[in-house]
């Protein structure tokens, strides 16, 4: 059985690409067969974020027009041994990406066994967002604890409920989980970032994760390395944690909390 | 003395519960218009001149909640009028 999964948010710039590239590297590390697709047209990232951008050969959209076997345009991950890559085509032509077309990809990596197909969206509610989750099983909106990206994820989930493939059957829907980044446990106690269950508690969604703020995605992304391989840091982990969950695993929230201070730096400060 | 409680108030600086309070409402009013007949806004802004003819309410002052209980929709309609509306 392959399951669907987008990663979307309404608002860009809030870590769809990361999370779409972290999330994807997870489960293929756990053995599952994995490929991730940048819906994003005329504005590929994922290749870079992955790594794999002097490999682009051939993308979606030549796949799509007929012009190359998927095989020919999946783009196998050096480090990650079921991990395949889908990058966007750089073409103008918004038109270029079809239902149909999209369609018949997605069910050739089902016929190929692949167990997961990450759909990278872009941001907006055009064509492209529209098509990475019109098929999809699943959901990771991607929220930021501030106002328009919350508002806008409220818009995604508005679509998700009623714009797709599931929705549009009835049977069920698509399943949502809420994924908070660039989460600051410093400033939600200072009462400046709204909380983890505030924003549960606005959306009416189930946490997936929360991934700290930190300078490590970019040092990341600079590198062309998922963060979820830098084993070192708090975000690597609190991915971990998410694709443990995506999986069924139940485990607590992790990083949400302050780091508790020793006396003497409260005394001392620092 | 007024002045020295908002000092006081804006530097335990709560902007996050601003935040949440502001998208509560935004995003339950854009469920209503959502899940709702498309009309709804414009019922809302044709409602509004209606009561605006006598009474100078808000824009904001205008709440169309739209429920559905088991098999019937409840369009619910609630108007706060300024305080020297009466007279």
């Amino acid at each position: 059985m392959t399951e669907i999964i987008v990663v979307t948010s309404g608002k860009g710039g809030v870590g769809k690409t990361t999370t779409s590239a972290s999330v994807a590297c997870g489960l293929a590390r756990r053995g599952k067969k994995v490929a991730v697709i940048d819906f994003d047209i005329g504005l590929r990232n994922l290749d870079l974020v992955m790594g794999c951008e002097r490999r682009v050969v051939y993308d979606f959209v030549n796949v799509i027009q007929g012009d190359c076997t998927l095989k020919q345009a999946l783009i196998k991950d050096k480090r990650i041994e079921s991990l395949y890559i889908l990058a966007a085509s750089q073409t103008r032509d918004k038109e270029a990406l079809t239902s149909e077309g999209v369609h018949r990809v997605l069910k050739e990596l089902e016929a190929d066994g692949f167990d997961y197909i990450i759909c990278d969206s872009p941001a907006g509610i055009e064509k492209g967002a529209h098509l990475a989750m019109y098929f999809a099983d699943r959901a990771i909106v991607v929220v930021n604890p501030e106002v328009s990206s919350v508002r806008d994820s409220d818009r995604i989930l508005g679509l998700l409920a009623s714009k797709t493939l599931r929705a549009e059957q009835g049977n069920g829907g698509v399943k949502e989980h809420l994924l908070l980044t660039r989460y600051s446990p410093r400033r939600v106690a200072a009462g400046e970032m709204m909380s983890v269950a505030d924003v549960k508690e606005i959306l009416g969604i189930d946490v997936l994760g929360v991934i700290p703020e930190s300078p490590d995605v970019l040092s990341a992304s600079n590198a062309g390395t998922p963060v979820i391989l830098n084993q070192e840091s708090i975000v690597a982990k609190a991915y971990e944690d998410a694709v443990s969950r995506l999986l069924g695993e139940e485990i607590p929230l992790r990083y949400i909390e302050e780091p508790k201070k020793s006396f003497f730096a409260r005394v001392f400060g620092g | 003395m007024d002045r020295l409680l908002a000092f006081f108030r804006r530097s335990s600086g709560n902007s996050a519960s601003v935040a949440k309070e502001r998208l509560r409402i935004i995003v339950s009013q854009e469920r209503t218009a959502r899940g709702g007949p498309d009309y709804l806004p414009v019922l809302r802004s044709e409602l509004l001149e209606v009561i605006r003819k006598y009474v100078n309410v808000d824009p904001e002052a205008v709440h169309i909640n739209l429920q559905r209980e088991d098999g019937h929709d409840v369009l619910e309609l609630s108007v706060s009028l300024p305080g020297g509306a009466r007279s």
